[in-house]
């Protein structure tokens, strides 16, 4: 039994808004696998809910009229991962999110619950990043768009307006991050299942019609600073250059210019950044060999 | 000031209608509600899988599932793979004849996703068996014994010749 | 014909295959009030005061008490028997709730209430005002002068000092020639991990109370809740129904006297206390983290002159088991590998850490890796193959321990390492491996170990057995040893249905569940005895069953009993095996006979005077990823010396669990503290790295049978010797596969990032060389 003060049932994602306006103090519950968690620890205890669990209408992964990936923010992890249009176009994300936790948790973790929660090793998080992913909310004024990058503020904490009643409704993945793109997600943990990641790195190319060139890179971590972050310096790096170990080892090094893990019981500092550096480099080395690119 | 609601699901294969407490867990309704104690909590936070059953044919810790989340789903436990008259089903066998089975606290949990493993028709290598399986926790068997009775029975559900 | 040595099913299998077996939360009482325990935040403080007004107000809230409330009756936890030698009795520093924090995570209160959450409020809304205390957490910096000190009578907060002197250490190493191998080893406090955690639920009939709870021990629990609770040890009654493993930790009195208390201050209603996993982490037992310094000297033939063994041993906040684990794991080094001059020192020291007690192996997977690297460390210093350097050093044949009054029987060390080699292509690999340059390497690695398989002569070894015989010929059998899920039911009936000569261990109807109250008196499951100490009471209660049943055929057919013999349940003529009755026919013609009814019973105690060694090894063969830091075990493979195996795939098995528990003591598990506090910081099981599916190998066991002299069925210890030798395998196939010796565990990728950054096998980039 739960320490819940009180449980609001969203039936529609109208009514989903009209909760949040009336119960402003209430937090969102979608799959449950972190507020409960959170909840039985006495953290969240004695709080008052509004569960979204049961709205379908939120399910599922579609491409919109602009070839846009449209997925409902209460996919569950597994269900991303079986999906065609993932598994087709974006199998790099259908990847990490069969790392997160355990089979049953990818059942019944979320999407948005993965980044509305605001933590940075969330394993969803450095792909949606590398992907520059959209995130959609929707509240008393309609929808609001805006980039993943914008969506993170700091830890644990994301841009919602819960005063105009929102809620996040949909993820997208613009064609023009995923058309002629390949990449890899590689998580850092102590195990192979039940895992938190250490530290996870993504990474996204695009590369040129011969193959021989690096026509564009992006890479993203977690963990790898207080929320997920792209590393801009390393892309610099490589975009435009032909497929090297040198280049390779050059990107590897150069992610050190822009993240900044944190010492903490976990991990320390020096281990993540020396973990960075080669995740980088294994990341991006698959990546280019996904894509067809030979590495000299 | 407790808050009540009525759940309609179908449990190992019969409709049932139940009042619950908002606050409580589906393993809370499964075991008080409806002694079904085969579903197990060992940690209670979706980390040791004992609580593991099926919802509409995916499995799921109960312990972090709400009970009023159950509403039109289909739920089933260990309790219904026994047959009428106490048979049991050839992975629960198999579990007793490959001694998958030592203290039994984490084994409802096991058969329960192993069941959705072998109703997918597939046949799967080692390794993806050992993913298939690895939201559960067992200190007993270092789960070697528990990977033989499932990957037995996916062979012999699919008619082949197992290569151990 | 033969009822050992087989596989059978285990006799509690359908059941569990059902989900039908009911375990203690199953079989409370929906009335029962939810007792929740306040826990200190605090690693060592002085509790000023509880208020519990606000937890008290609260709706739901039946009482509160805490540490002010309970009686001053210091009492003892550790599953030991009693001893009736005041001197070698259990220490009694524990109370019910304490005022003396002495970790964090201490019992302090208690709030019980009608459902659960109201329970767990009142606990949030207790406000307790602390006496900070400086606390340390180090076994040596608490010898240090002016460490805090935990418990007034214990100086230096020493619990004990175990040492021995054999031969002349000091004038062994003045020996010309002599090379000198020195190292510290260090291994973690782990936790058992069982998944069922400790519950326990009390209540009051008759003006005695209860307790039904998930434990190794009952009879020593009824004797400890006596003890807690200043009543006569008859006024309790324990029962252990079907638990969830134990492993060790519930080889304690956990919360039995807590519940039984709380049961006697609400009118002796049913109370219940679930151990929720955080609270099991930290509240109930751990393994002892010790420190182990070893110096040992090499003749120039690598025959060892001398060995110097010195260990710190953290007992945390209270005695548990003490010593003894400290002790049995300073004894093994000279045993294990012998030599004429040698000093061990083992220091039991309390820190405010949770309270250490018994974890399968006792002490023994601490003691195997530091001895176990100190000698593969040895084999180098020798430019030696480890296996040859065991087998010129370890244990011979015929040697003979005259505390134990143990004897080496057979060559088992030479005869399970050769098989293991066998199995695993040592001789191959040890050559091929050991080389690699690049970031995949590969190492192959051995470690041994010896194991008692009983607690004589360091306690009592008693077992009581009672059998009845049934109407349909069948035999309803009760033992004090209990099934914790190791499977030891269906050995017993396969023990007891050999010795009576039944049909099938099917036969034998064994009453899981221990009640006090009906129950003949057994010490539980610990050490690695049960298969052991409960042969001789099986054999000895079937023998005077047998003769009863013999002595009521010979009224029925006129033959001495000498003359008939019981075969697959049918009494049958020795001169011909002609069948005479079934076993059947005479329980009925006994029972129901006008002239001379008889239920035919019998019940007996065996004490157990001798004790068995149990001897294996463990090959492990690894590659690993220098650049990721991280260690993976591709083959893993164990050979057991236990004598004659009762059930083949149940004895499989178990090994499975040790070797899997052996894993994760060398790669991944630790339990952490907050240098600064002293709170735990991963006390669940997504950060304490308990090995999942996806972490082994498949895991190879393999056995050598030579049957025990001292065993009636020629068995010995299996249940803790599988954990023992794993982790130094692995330790010593990484120092072959990298050449770096890592003598800390676990050997997850912190260490390994920190060793190889040493070794100069990874350079750290540093952001200004970017």
């Amino acid at each position: 039994m739960y320490d819940i003060k009180a449980l609001y049932e969203a039936e529609s994602v109208p009514d989903a808004i009209r909760l949040r306006l009336e119960h402003p103090e209430a937090q969102i519950i979608a799959g449950g696998s972190d507020m409960l968690v959170q909840m039985r620890e006495g953290k969240r205890a004695g709080k008052e809910l509004i569960s979204i669990y049961m709205l379908d209408d939120l399910r599922g992964v579609s491409l919109d009229e602009d070839d846009n990936i449209r997925i409902g923010s209460l996919t569950s992890f597994s269900h991303i991962t079986r999906d065609p249009i993932i598994q087709q176009y974006c199998s790099a994300l259908g990847e990490a999110v069969d790392q997160v936790g355990s089979p049953q948790i990818r059942n019944i973790g979320t999407i948005g619950g993965n980044t509305c929660n605001g933590v940075t090793s969330a394993d969803s998080a450095s792909t949606l990043h590398a992907w520059e992913a959209i995130v959609e909310l929707t509240g008393k004024n309609g929808v609001r768009r805006l980039p993943i990058h914008d969506f993170y503020i700091k830890a644990g904490v994301v841009d919602i307006r819960a005063e105009e009643g929102e809620i996040q409704t949909a993820i997208l993945i613009p064609k023009e991050s995923y058309e002629n793109c390949y990449g890899k997600y590689i998580k850092y943990g102590m195990r192979n299942a039940m895992e938190i990641a250490s530290l996870g790195c993504s990474v996204n190319v695009r590369l040129s019609p011969d193959k021989k060139y690096i026509r564009r890179c992006r890479i993203a971590y977690g963990v790898a600073g207080p929320v997920p972050m792209r590393v801009p310096s390393a892309e610099a790096v490589v975009n435009g250059s032909p497929l090297t170990r040198e280049m390779i080892d050059e990107f590897a090094l150069a992610v050190l210019l822009d993240i900044n893990p944190r010492d903490s019981w976990r991990s320390s500092k020096a281990f993540r950044q020396h973990i960075a550096v080669e995740m980088a480099r294994r990341a991006l080395t698959e990546s280019i060999e996904r894509a067809g690119g030979v590495i000299e | 000031m407790s808050q009540y609601k009525v759940v309609h699901c179908n449990i190992n294969g019969r409709d049932v209608e139940k009042v619950v407490d908002v606050r409580a867990s589906l393993t809370d309704m499964l075991r008080n509600d409806f002694r079904l104690t085969s579903v197990k909590k060992g940690c209670e936070v979706g980390e040791c899988g004992a609580c593991n059953v099926l919802i509409d044919g995916e499995t799921f810790n109960s312990c972090i599932y709400l009970a009023i989340w159950a509403e039109g789903k289909r739920i089933r436990t260990l309790e219904s793979l026994t047959g009428p008259n106490g048979e049991l089903s050839d992975i629960q066998q198999a579990f007793l004849d490959e001694t998958a089975i030592q203290c039994g606290f984490c084994t409802p949990g096991f058969i329960m996703t192993a069941v959705e493993i072998l109703e997918a028709g597939k046949l799967y290598t080692d390794d993806e068996l050992r993913k298939l399986l690895s939201g559960h926790l067992c200190r007993c068997t270092g789960y070697e014994n528990i990977l033989r009775a499932v990957k037995k029975t996916m062979y012999r559900r699919l008619g082949k010749e197992i290569d151990f | 014909m033969n009822k050992v040595g087989i596989s059978e099913t285990r006799v509690d299998g359908y059941d569990k295959a059902t989900g039908r077996t009911k375990y203690y939360e199953d079989r409370i009482p929906s009335e029962a009030l939810y007792v929740r325990i306040k826990h200190a935040e605090r690693a060592h403080a002085l509790v000023k005061s509880v208020d519990t007004a606000a937890a008290a107000a609260i709706p739901g809230v039946v009482k509160v008490l805490t540490c002010f409330d309970v009686p001053d009756l210091p009492f003892p936890t550790a599953g030991h028997p009693w001893s009736m030698d005041p001197g070698h009795q259990d220490v009694a520093d524990r109370h019910l709730l304490n005022r003396h924090v002495r970790y964090w995570g201490d019992d302090i209160a208690v709030v019980i209430a009608e459902n659960e959450v109201a329970a767990m409020q009142g606990v949030r809304a207790l406000a307790v005002e602390y006496e900070d205390l400086p606390f340390v957490l180090d076994a040596q910096k608490a010898m240090e002068p002016g460490a805090p000190q935990i418990h007034e009578s214990f100086p230096n907060n020493i619990l004990k000092h175990t040492d021995y002197r054999k031969g002349d250490y000091q004038a062994a190493i003045r020996e010309p020639g002599l090379v000198k191998v020195e190292g510290w080893y260090e291994t973690p406090t782990v936790q058992h991990c069982h998944i069922e955690n400790h519950g326990c639920f009390a209540y009051m009939e008759n003006g005695r109370i209860t307790v039904v709870s998930s434990t190794q021990i009952p009879h020593i629990v009824r004797r400890v809740v006596g003890q807690a609770l200043g009543r006569p040890w008859a006024e309790i009654q324990i029962i252990k129904p079907y638990i969830g493993g134990g492993f060790g930790n519930k080889q304690d009195a956990l919360y039995e006297p807590l519940c039984a208390w709380c049961c006697t201050q609400v009118g002796g209603r049913p109370v219940r206390i679930d151990c929720s996993r955080e609270e099991t982490f930290v509240s109930n037992r751990v393994r002892h983290a010790i420190r182990f310094h070893i110096v040992t000297w090499l003749r120039p033939d690598a025959t060892i002159a001398a060995r110097k063994i010195e260990l710190w041993s953290n007992q945390g906040a209270y005695a548990s088991h003490g010593h003894s684990i400290a002790a049995k794991a300073v004894n093994s080094f000279p045993q294990h590998y012998p030599c004429d001059n040698m000093e061990g020192d083992a220091w039991t020291v309390y820190t405010n850490r949770p309270a250490a007690g018994a974890m399968r192996g006792y002490g023994m997977p601490q003691a195997s890796f530091a001895d176990e690297s100190n000698i593969d460390d040895c084999a180098a210093a020798m430019h030696m193959d480890p296996v040859e350097f065991r087998r010129l050093n370890i244990m011979p044949q015929g040697f003979h321990d005259n505390f134990s009054g143990n004897t080496n029987y057979y060559d088992s060390y030479r005869e399970c390492m050769a098989k293991g080699a066998e199995l695993i292509d040592y001789a191959r690999k040890r050559e091929e491996y050991g080389h690699d340059t690049g970031n995949l390497r590969r190492g192959i690695g051995v470690a041994t170990f010896w194991y008692n398989t009983g607690v004589y002569p360091i306690s009592l070894e008693t077992s009581s057995n009672r059998m009845l015989l049934n109407l349909d010929g069948t035999v309803t059998m009760q033992c004090g040893e209990t099934e914790i899920g190791q499977g030891a039911d269906t050995a017993f009936a396969q023990m007891a249905a050999e010795a009576l000569g039944l049909a099938s261990y099917r036969d034998v109807h064994v009453v899981s569940c221990q009640d006090t109250d009906i129950t003949p008196t057994g010490l539980g499951a610990y050490a690695s005895r049960q298969t052991y100490v409960a042969g001789f009471s099986i054999r000895q209660t079937a023998d005077q069953l047998k003769k009863k049943i013999l002595n009521y055929a010979q009224e029925l057919t006129l033959l001495s009993p000498d003359c008939m013999e019981i075969v697959d349940g049918v009494i049958v003529r020795k001169a011909d095996g002609a069948a005479l009755m079934t076993l059947k026919e005479l329980a009925m013609t006994a029972q129901y006979n006008p002239v001379h009814s008889e239920h035919l019973s019998a019940e007996s105690t065996y004490t157990i005077r001798s004790n068995a060694y149990s001897f294996g090894c463990t090959f492990a063969e690894v590659e690993v990823d220098i650049q990721m830091c991280k260690a993976r075990v591709k083959r893993i493979v164990n050979v057991h010396d236990c004598g004659k195996l009762i059930n083949p795939a149940l004895a499989e098995a178990q090994v499975h669990g040790g070797m899997s528990m052996a894993i994760g003591f060398g790669l991944s598990e630790q339990l952490l503290f907050d240098e600064k506090t002293g709170r735990p910081l991963n006390n669940n099981l997504l950060d304490y790295k308990l090995s999942t599916f996806m972490d082994h190998p498949n895991l190879e066991a393999a056995f050598i049978e030579n049957p025990e002299p001292t065993s009636p069925y020629g068995t010995k210890a299996l249940g803790e010797p599988p954990a023992c030798s794993g982790a130094p395998a692995i330790r010593n196939a990484i120092l072959h596969a990298t050449g770096v010796a890592v003598n800390q565990l676990p050997i997850n990728p912190h260490r390994l990032f920190a060793a190889f950054t040493e070794a100069g096998l990874i350079n750290n980039p540093r952001l200004e060389e970017v």
